[in-house]
């Protein structure tokens, strides 16, 4: 039997369809405590006296805690990209000395009820003497405060000679791009419960996702608790999308009040919470250039960029940049490029990483860019493309630069294949003539496509583990995580195929830092192509150890048996005597009074690299400027699917997420820093009215060389390109001049910049 | 998004409602919960006391009466939405019905909670605007009666008293054979209409327009009608261009803006609307 690359229906849905899911509100504790989080009400001020007096007074209420409560605890440090003197700008879990955002924790109730202890925050006042706020990253430096300027960090990645690039031009085009500020938004908010046992010192911390290992290290140090004696744990999650995880102030703070106070402390984000105080993403502006010869080969880019932070630098450090910035050129061969980013601190939400992070605002540009060479020179997007296109037999391509600690090393890639693949199966010959015949007669239509390099299999390593229960079932254990995305489903088909046992007989085990040593978690396209592997690697072990078991029973050598439909038996007589799986453990657990076991751990030397292509037809209508989808296709190729219909469901969930960011969602801010879209009337997520049949091309035409099933990741490749290929089309229906340099694009905007061109 | 400590009343009958209004200090009166529960868990309503009308008898029917239709201010968006006398009787209701939130809300939210509420980009505020709507409100005083083109006093408030209930509402019918059209653009399905715009048009053997009601919602602080259209209107034939010199007189109302619309793009579609509106309504007109 064979489970890899079938549809097989998801394997954890039953409880999630039942609505017996178990979410982090659904869980609770006798005794505990709920936490409120007191908020900065203003973008920037030096923060005085906080008064408690009055929320202390309503019955119910335990404590209010400020920052001087928690002095031992240092501020949340990085796991990713910390580049030279960004420590400064981490954030502490509770302001001192200054406030930095609308939203930013000044101090935390607990109280015995939620609503009372909301109504007790509300009692809470604090003395801040209002400074003037920076919410621009482009125009002159702000201050983090006074005398520290609000500059976190560059970031430079470059190769080649770009001064004989430029010198050699026939073509040097310029463009400025914006990417408007949006972030993933889960439907699940943040939320956690944390307990202590005084007993045995033990902190369990749950409401955990994305990466409850390396959390709980970083807690454990913060709060300056034993690493062994603090554990998480993941229960069902709804949506990651990068933002929900991280460690933020509420995560540690519950974790210290529980052991401070000895009573579980739950708390549970609100709407407006996580759209002011989770990560919010992408607020880029670039300058880029490029010197071009006279066929249209792209000698040398040369960009800046500038990357509105926010308040404080959180977990990913620099990493939004450094990808930005190493993974820019794409799939083209640029054979000299640089890209100089600035980590710029302002006086809003802080910023973190958003499915795809880096790759989305990158793509815009780098797209935006292809399409106007193309302009310039007079040349169809398409063929522009294709001359600069990676060719495959220079696979793998250094080049020559790194992204997280790893090289980029494109491992493998038929890009001109995959584009022709696309093309035929739109007809794009025909379609482009349709699209033009109807301009002609005087619709907005318009069409665009963006390229892109996706990344997956982020190392170094993840581990996994089969153990065979005394009923015959198999636990897969993994350091994985999941954040809806099927996990459980995508390992029990490894699992499955490795083994030679029916997927019936698998169960998954995730997110539990109880369960397995080490774990890096559900992010960056990872999952399958770490654990996954592992599974793999776990499962050809778990199939000879199970042969070697029965042939102890069965008094013969492991070599000569084979397990098919989960039975053991004699390889050249498939229907004489056998062992079921069951009996088999049975036997083990009585004469071994253990499991049958097996474990591998996966390293990966570098990432692998997907790709794909977005192509969209929009229509505008010409007086209201209601921009309407009339088509989307996404081109990926994936190495290997373990589950096309899984990868379906990843795709249409990322290109909603991606037109969302295109056209609709936005944290728009005032002049005093005051934001303006902070509940779902008003940040505008795209709903499925606003959404259009995303059709699939999925290819398995590169395997990565870099894993033994050739897997790349299939979580992000469905946002990357659709920012870039919506304004390309948009661009392309308004007629083509290059006017649109910035998302999200709103139809006031667009009537605004029809108005301006005078058409 | 906790609702702050409030409160709660149940009363059985307008009169109780009415009693516990006069008699209650900060009370705000809780019909299909669609606005006044949200403002709750956002703490930007802060009531003492919740009177819910939930089980007041008596304030849900849609009724045929002789010149129009009378609907009392409980009764459920979705059964204006499908009630064969409003189609008959009020076809330009009908048509905005199922723009009203989402079928979901329109499940709870009810036809006189709207107007009570009133944001002007709502769809049923803008729809009594145009018709001429009267209001009937229950007070301490007894019954009254408001005329719609009175009711409004600003953002989000009316001219009800803060010890009135509104009971109920009266249609006027236009004649038969009268055209109607309801159009607006919002952002996504579902959404506030950033515009609206209705319209009533009748016209005489002669095809000119002898009646004609335009009325834009989302544009100010509430529903306006465009009175030099209408009047502009009067004794034309109805063609493309009639319709489009009309419209264009709704670019000069004062338009508000927030972070969806600036407010030339808001006049912008009241001119588009505007025109698409009279359009469809003319094209329904009996005999054309």
């Amino acid at each position: 039997m064979t489970y890899i690359g079938k549809n097989q229906a998801r394997l954890e849905d039953e409880p999630l369809l039942r609505g017996e899911g178990r979410f982090a509100s659904d869980i609770s504790f006798p005794d505990q405590l709920h936490m409120r989080v007191v908020r900065a009400p203003v973008a920037y001020g030096r923060l005085g006296d906080i008064n408690a007096d009055h929320a202390k007074e309503i019955p119910g209420v335990f404590a209010v805690w400020t920052a001087k409560d928690v002095m031992e605890i240092g501020p949340i440090p990085f796991r990713q990209v910390n580049l030279p003197g960004m420590e400064r700008f981490a954030q502490y879990v509770l302001a001192r000395g200054y406030v930095r955002y609308v939203g930013d924790p000044m101090a935390v109730v607990f109280a015995d009820d939620p609503y009372v202890a909301e109504d007790a925050a509300d009692l809470v006042t604090a003395e801040i003497e209002v400074l003037a706020p920076c919410l621009d990253a482009t125009g002159p430096v702000g201050e983090f405060e006074p005398g520290v300027p609000a500059v976190a960090g560059v970031v430079e990645k470059k190769y080649g000679d770009l001064i004989d690039a430029f010198a050699r031009a026939e073509h040097v085009v310029k463009l400025r791009l914006k990417i408007g500020r949006h972030a993933g938004i889960p439907l699940e908010t943040r939320g956690c419960v944390a307990t202590f046992d005084p007993a045995d010192s033990m902190i369990r911390l749950y409401g955990a996702a994305k990466i409850p290992h390396k959390n709980r290290i970083t807690i454990a140090a913060m709060i300056d608790h034993p690493v062994e004696k603090i554990h998480l744990h993941e229960g069902h999650v709804g949506g990651g999308f990068g933002t929900r995880g991280e460690v933020y102030p509420e995560d540690v703070l519950v974790c210290l009040a529980a052991r401070r106070f000895k009573r579980p402390i739950k708390w549970i984000e609100d709407r407006r919470e996580n759209l002011i105080a989770a990560n919010h993403s992408r607020q880029q502006t670039h300058e880029i250039r490029a010197a071009v010869d006279g066929r249209g080969f792209i000698l040398g880019v040369d960009d800046v960029f500038w990357l509105d932070q926010g308040g404080y630098v959180r977990t990913h450090g620099g990493a939004v940049s450094e990808l930005t910035a190493a993974m820019l050129p794409g799939p083209y061969v640029w054979p000299a490029y640089r890209s100089v980013g600035h980590i710029r601190l302002t006086n809003k939400t802080p910023c973190g990483t958003y499915r795809a992070p880096g790759r989305y605002e990158g793509s815009f540009v780098r797209e935006r860019l292809m399409d106007a060479i193309a302009r310039e020179l007079g040349l169809d997007p398409v063929e522009l493309r294709r001359v600069n296109l990676i060719p495959e037999d220079s696979m793998p391509f250094d080049r020559k630069i790194d992204a997280l600690g790893t090289e980029i090393i494109l491992d493998s890639g038929k890009y001109e294949d995959l584009l022709d693949r696309l093309l035929e199966r739109v007809g794009y010959d025909r379609l482009k003539a349709e699209i033009e015949q109807r301009r002609a007669d005087g619709e907005m239509v318009g069409m665009g496509l963006a390229f892109f390099v996706e990344k997956s299999g982020l190392g170094p390593h993840d581990d996994a583990k089969l153990n065979l229960q005394a009923d015959g079932r198999v636990e897969i254990l993994t350091g994985t995580a999941s954040v809806g995305q099927g996990v459980e489903t995508v390992m029990a088909q490894i699992g499955a195929d490795a083994t030679g046992l029916p997927i019936e007989a698998f169960y998954v085990t995730h997110g539990q830092t109880d369960r397995i040593d080490h774990g890096m978690g559900a992010y960056a396209s990872r999952a399958t192509t770490m654990s996954g592997t592992a599974v793999h690697l776990a499962g050809q072990i778990f199939n000879s150890n199970l042969r070697q078991a029965a042939a102890d029973m069965l008094q013969t050598e492991a070599q000569g048996l084979t397990i098919s439909n989960g039975r053991i038996h004699r390889t050249n007589d498939e229907h004489g005597p056998a062992l079921t799986l069951a009996t088999l453990a049975g036997d083990y657990h009585k004469t071994h009074g253990a499991p049958l076991t097996a474990e591998a751990t996966f390293h990966a030397e570098r990432m692998g690299f997907p790709y794909g292509i977005h192509l969209v037809v929009a229509r505008i209508a010409p007086d209201t400027m209601e921009i309407q989808l009339e088509k989307l296709v996404i081109a990926f190729d994936v190495g290997k699917a373990i589950n096309p219909m899984l990868i379906g469901g990843q795709f249409a969930g990322a290109a909603a997420q991606g037109i969302g960011g295109a056209l609709f969602e936005e944290f728009v801010y005032d002049e005093g820093g005051q934001p303006l879209a902070t509940n779902f009337a008003d940040y505008l997520l795209p709903t499925v009215h606003e959404v259009p049949k995303v059709e699939i091309l999925l290819r398995e035409d590169a395997p990565s060389p870099l894993n033994p099933l050739g897997i790349k990741g299939a979580g992000e490749g469905g946002i990357t390109g659709t920012g870039a290929a919506i304004a390309a089309a948009v661009d392309d229906a308004i007629g083509g001049g290059g006017a649109i340099d910035a998302l999200p694009i709103s139809p006031a905007r667009l009537h605004q910049l029809i108005e301006k061109l005078g058409r | 998004m906790k609702p702050p400590p409030f409160s709660y009343h149940d009363p059985a009958t307008v009169s109780e409602a009415v009693e516990l209004l006069a008699t209650l200090d900060n009370a705000k009166l809780l019909a299909g919960g669609q606005s006044l529960m949200a403002m709750l868990n956002m703490r930007y309503a802060q009531p003492d006391h919740v009177i819910d009308l939930n089980r007041v008898e008596g304030l849900s029917y849609i009724r045929a009466t002789g010149d129009g239709l009378e609907i009392g201010a409980m009764t459920r968006q979705r059964d204006v939405e499908f009630s064969n006398d409003v189609r008959r009787l009020c076809p330009l209701l009908n048509e905005a019905m199922p723009l009203v939130g989402h079928r979901q809300t329109r499940n709870r939210g009810t036809f006189g909670g709207s107007l009570a509420h009133f944001d002007s980009s709502a769809e049923i505020p803008t729809v009594c605007a145009g018709l001429d709507a009267v209001l009937r409100v229950a007070g301490p005083r007894g019954e009254r009666e408001i005329a719609f083109k009175d009711f409004p006093a600003g953002y989000l408030s009316t001219s009800l008293e803060l010890d009135e209930v509104l009971v109920s509402v009266r249609l006027p019918a236009w004649g038969a054979g009268h055209g109607f059209g309801f159009e607006e653009f919002a952002r996504r399905h579902g959404d506030f209409a950033i515009v609206s715009a209705a319209a009533l048009l009748e016209a005489g053997t002669d095809g000119r327009i002898t009646r004609a009601s335009l009325t834009l919602g989302g544009i100010g602080s509430a529903p306006v009608r465009v009175a030099q259209a209408e009047a502009a209107l009067m004794g034309e034939p109805g063609s493309v261009e009639t319709f489009a010199a009309a419209a264009e007189m709704a670019r000069g109302i004062d338009a508000h803006e927030d972070i969806h619309a600036p407010a030339a793009y808001r006049q912008h579609l009241a001119v588009v609307l505007s025109r698409r509106a009279l359009e469809k309504a003319w094209s329904r007109v009996e005999g054309n």
